[in-house]
C-alpha cells in the first residue's frame, strides 16, 4: 500500500521522532495513572486507586474547578462567537481605515504573548477596582477569544456569495430574516469552528487566568497547577489526565465521523 | 445588508459601518489596548509598601531594573527563544514536506496525530515532562544504565529542560504554518530539479525552503513571540536557575507584590517580543495586499484548530 508518494527516507524518519517526542510524556503519564508507586518513577504494579481517589469525596475541589472552566468556557465563547461575527462581517464589508485599524486590534491578541495580556488586565482590573471574580476571568477570556472567532469567519467570508443576499432581499425577506435566515446558516461553519476553538482556548487557558484572578475561583488549570505543586497529589492528576486524553481522543474520534473523514485543521 | 459586496470609500464617515465596528473594536479597546497602555503609565507608579500600587508616582521601579539580574535573565529569555524556535522549524521542514508528499489519507491521519497532543491541556503535558525528567523518573534512570550521563547529571530544573519543553510545546505551532504552505508547494519542481542534476539535499534547501517562505516566517513568528512570554515552562521544569522574563513578572505580582515593578519589567518584555509582532505585522500586510486587507492566513492565526 503506498502512503506516500516517492522515497523519503529522511522526512519519515523526522516525522517519526516528532510523533515519539510528542506521545512520549503523554504516554508516561497514561502509565503512570495505573502505577502503584506514588512518584512513578519505579514501576510498583497496577491499581487503579488514583481513579478511585479522583471520584472520592475528597476530590470535590477538581469537580468545582472543572464545573467553573466549563460555565467560563461556555459563555466566553458563545459572547466571543457573537462578537468575532460582527466584526468579520464588517472586516469583510468595509474597506476603510476604521477597517484597518479594526483588524489590527483584533490581529494583536492573537500575537501578543499571554502573560503580557494577563497582567495588564490584572492591572486594569485592580486600577478600576473591579472585583477579581468568576466574571473578570470570562472577560479576559472573551477578550481573547473574540479574535480567533473572528478569523474563523472571515475564512468562511472569503468564499461567501453575497449574491444570496441580494436575492432575499429582492424577495421579499426583511434584514432581519436575510442575517436569522440566510447569512449565518451560510456562515454557521465558520462561526461553530471559531466557537469550538475560542472553547477550547478558554478550557485551557493558565497564564491569563492566573494572572487575573483574585482568590479563591479556580478553574481546572489552576487546580491543576496547584496539585502540581504538592507532590502528593501527583497520581490524582496523572488520572485525570487520562480521563481528560480519553475524552479528548473519543470527541476527535466522533467529530471525524461526523465530518466524514474530512480531517482538515 | 442590502449590498455586502466590499465598498470602496476609505475616508468617508459611515454610520451604519461604525455601529457596526462599535462592539467589536470597542471591547478591545477597552479591554485590550488601554490595559496594555496602561502597564506603560503604572510602570512609573510608586509601589505601596503593603502591595499593589501607591499613589504617587516615582521612576523607582524603573531604578530596581538596574539589578544585574535582569539582562541576564532577558539574555537567557531571548537565547532559549531563538534556539527553541530553530530547533521547531528545523524539524517541522521535513515534517512538513512529508505532510506536503502525503497521499490525502495518511496526510490526514499524520495531521491527526500531531494535533491531538495539542488539545491535552497544555500545563498536563508540561507537567508530564517534569515526571518524565524527574531525578527517579524512567528517562534519567534509562540514560543511567545506558551511561549516557553520571550521577550528578540531573535533568529537571535545567536550562536545557527548559528548552526540550519549549520544542516539544511549540512544535505543532511550527509545522501547522509550514505544512500550509506545502500543500501550496508544486512538488514537480523538486522532480525538474533533480532531473537537472540537483542532489536531493541541494534541490530541498534551494527549492523547497524558499518556496514554503511564506510558512517558515509565519512559524518563526508563531513559535518565537509566545516562547519569548514563556512562563509555565520554566516555572515547572526550570527551576530558579532558569527564570525567564515571565517568571520574574509573576514572582514582582506574587511574591513581592510589587506591581510597579512588575509593569516596568512587563514593559521590558513587550520591548523584547515588539520587533517579532512587527515583523508579524509585515508578512500579514504582504500576504493580503493582492487582495484586500483581508487576512488570509485566518487558519494559520488560528492554528490550534
Amino acid at each position: 500500500m503506498r502512503l506516500i508518494s516517492g522515497r523519503h527516507p529522511f522526512a519519515i524518519a523526522a516525522m517519526g521522532v516528532a510523533l515519539v517526542f510528542l506521545y512520549l510524556p503523554i504516554l508516561v503519564l497514561v502509565l503512570n495513572s495505573f502505577n502503584a508507586s506514588r512518584y512513578g518513577s519505579t514501576w510498583e504494579g497496577w491499581t487503579i486507586d488514583w481513579y478511585a481517589r479522583l471520584f472520592s469525596s475528597r476530590s470535590q475541589d477538581i469537580w468545582d474547578a472543572l464545573s467553573r472552566s466549563l460555565i467560563v468556557a461556555t459563555m466566553a465563547s458563545a459572547v466571543s462567537m457573537v462578537l468575532g461575527t460582527l466584526a468579520a462581517w464588517v472586516l469583510h464589508r468595509y474597506r476603510t481605515r476604521l477597517q484597518q485599524a479594526h483588524f489590527g486590534l483584533i490581529y494583536l491578541p492573537i500575537v501578543a504573548p499571554d502573560i503580557l495580556m494577563g497582567i495588564s488586565l490584572a492591572i486594569f482590573f485592580v486600577t478600576l477596582g473591579v472585583e477579581r471574580n468568576l466574571m473578570a476571568i470570562t472577560v479576559a477570556h472573551i477578550t481573547f477569544c473574540i479574535s480567533y472567532v473572528t478569523l474563523a469567519v472571515l475564512a468562511r467570508l472569503q468564499d461567501f456569495d453575497g449574491s444570496f443576499v441580494d436575492a432575499a432581499r429582492d424577495l421579499g425577506a426583511s434584514r432581519f430574516q436575510t442575517i436569522v435566515r440566510v447569512v449565518v446558516p451560510l456562515l454557521l461553519p465558520g462561526i461553530m469552528a471559531g466557537g469550538l476553538l475560542a472553547f477550547t482556548l478558554s478550557i485551557d487557558d493558565f497564564v491569563i487566568t492566573f494572572f487575573v484572578k483574585g482568590v479563591g475561583s479556580d478553574t481546572l488549570p489552576l487546580k491543576i497547577y496547584g496539585m502540581t505543586k504538592h507532590t502528593k497529589e501527583m497520581p490524582v492528576i496523572n488520572a485525570l489526565s487520562t480521563l481528560l486524553l480519553t475524552f479528548t481522543f473519543a470527541s476527535v474520534w466522533w467529530v471525524q465521523r461526523l465530518t466524514g473523514n474530512r480531517a482538515r485543521t | 445588508m442590502s449590498n455586502p459586496s466590499p465598498k470602496y470609500s476609505p475616508h468617508r464617515f459611515n454610520r451604519s459601518e461604525w455601529i457596526r465596528t462599535i462592539p467589536s473594536f470597542g471591547w478591545l479597546a477597552f479591554f485590550f489596548a488601554i490595559p496594555t497602555l496602561l502597564i506603560l503609565v503604572m510602570s512609573f507608579k510608586s509601589a505601596n509598601p503593603y502591595g499593589g500600587f501607591g499613589e504617587g508616582w516615582s521612576l523607582q521601579a524603573w531604578r530596581d531594573m538596574g539589578n544585574p539580574s535582569y539582562p541576564a535573565v532577558t539574555w537567557r529569555t531571548v537565547w532559549l527563544s531563538v534556539v527553541a524556535t530553530v530547533i521547531c522549524v528545523a524539524m517541522a521542514l521535513p515534517v512538513g514536506f512529508l505532510l506536503g508528499k502525503s497521499l490525502p489519507k495518511t496526510r490526514a491521519t499524520l495531521l491527526l496525530l500531531i494535533i491531538v497532543p495539542f488539545w491535552t491541556n497544555f500545563l498536563i503535558r508540561v507537567y508530564a515532562w517534569k515526571v518524565l525528567l524527574h531525578p527517579e523518573g524512567y528517562l534519567r534512570q534509562a540514560l543511567l544504565s545506558l551511561h549516557l550521563i553520571d550521577e550528578r547529571t540531573l535533568l529537571l530544573n535545567h536550562e536545557w529542560a527548559v528548552l526540550l519543553v519549549m520544542v516539544y510545546s511549540y512544535l505543532p505551532f511550527a509545522i501547522l504554518p509550514i505544512y500550509a504552505a506545502a500543500e501550496k508547494f508544486d512538488f514537480a519542481l523538486l522532480d525538474a530539479a533533480r532531473d537537472l542534476g540537483a542532489s536531493a539535499i541541494r534541490s530541498f534547501w534551494q527549492i523547497f525552503v524558499p518556496g514554503v517562505q511564506r510558512g517558515l516566517f509565519a512559524a518563526l513568528v508563531m513559535v518565537l513571540i509566545p516562547a519569548l512570554g514563556s512562563y509555565i515552562i520554566p516555572d515547572l521544569v526550570g527551576g530558579a536557575a532558569s527564570e525567564m522574563l515571565g517568571n520574574k513578572i509573576a514572582a514582582r505580582l506574587f511574591v513581592d507584590r510589587n506591581w510597579p515593578h512588575a509593569a516596568a519589567v512587563s514593559v521590558l518584555l513587550m520591548a523584547v517580543t515588539l520587533f517579532p509582532v512587527l515583523f508579524a505585522f509585515a508578512q500579514q500586510k504582504k500576504e493580503s495586499r493582492p487582495e484586500s486587507p483581508r487576512p488570509e492566513s485566518a487558519k494559520k492565526g488560528a492554528a490550534p484548530a
